[in-house]
């Protein structure tokens, strides 16, 4: 019986490429990996936005107007909708002058009580330094 | 000996990562490690039977034949994003099984060492 943490870094621009999808797609299907696990036995994701990934955090995303695809705003909804960790650098929000009320901090809307969190990059640090393993997307 | 798993995104042809994570895997079965090997993105094109050997591409069909046969290698495609690329079911080279992404978190639960290849 144990719990394995994960990590899902994410450093890349959203839609440039496929990875930051990726990565919340990934974090994500662990609410379904108990099929595949002993009782008891499970993992728990954690996502941090850093770098030039923040920039997937941003509110009013319109992939669906212009592309017909769902948003990265709906996937980190969707992750906080099911209470997974959400960590924000705060240094490369200030780096590109962002504030907190242009991001996505929780999924309220959706029925969601879980907020991201803002964080200096010595509190992500720390979340690193307790996970099972580190994935950089 | 230790249990490795592998999420591999880049696609067969346009960058040489997937031909790395092929060669790393089969380098890590030879010593006596397990593997387990998933493909995401584009890389699930490289679960795709049929693949013909061409001197300017890369040819990983027949590495991956032959770690199958070692019983040490497990390869599974993302079948969403197969799906998507039209690598369907019947599409698919003997030997590897297609799941949803939960597959690789359970495999990353036990594996010894995570790595994940193309991430960028």
């Amino acid at each position: 019986m144990a719990i394995k943490k994960l990590a899902f870094v994410i450093k890349s621009l959203p839609y440039k490429t496929e990875a930051s999808r990726l990565a919340m797609t990934h974090a994500i299907s662990s609410q379904t990996v108990e099929i595949y696990l002993e009782d008891g036995d499970n993992v728990e994701p954690v996502v941090c936005f850093i770098g030039d990934g923040v920039l997937n955090c941003l509110k009013n995303q319109a992939t669906a107007k212009h592309y017909d695809i769902t948003s990265l705003e709906m996937h980190i909804k969707n992750s906080l909708l099911l209470d997974l960790k959400v960590m924000i650098c705060k240094e490369d929000l200030d780096r590109f002058g962002i504030k907190e009320d242009a991001l996505i901090m929780n999924a309220e809307d959706l029925g969601g009580e879980t907020n991201a969190l803002i964080v200096p990059y010595s509190e992500i640090q720390k979340e690193l330094d307790s996970v099972n393993h580190i994935q950089m997307f | 000996m230790g249990k490795l798993t592998m999420g591999v995104f880049p696609g067969l042809v346009g960058s040489l990562s997937l031909d790395f994570s092929v060669k790393l895997a089969e380098a890590a079965v030879k010593k006596g490690h397990t593997v387990d090997y998933w493909v995401s993105s584009n890389a699930t094109m490289l679960s795709k039977k049929g693949q013909r050997a061409f001197k300017d591409y890369s040819t990983l069909y027949k590495t991956l034949e032959e770690l199958f046969k070692t019983g040490n290698f497990k390869a599974c495609a993302c079948e969403a994003c197969a799906e998507s690329r039209g690598y369907h079911k019947e599409d698919t080279m003997e030997g590897w099984i297609r799941k949803s992404m939960d597959w690789y978190l359970a495999s990353c639960f036990d594996a010894d060492r995570v790595l994940l290849i193309g991430g960028e």
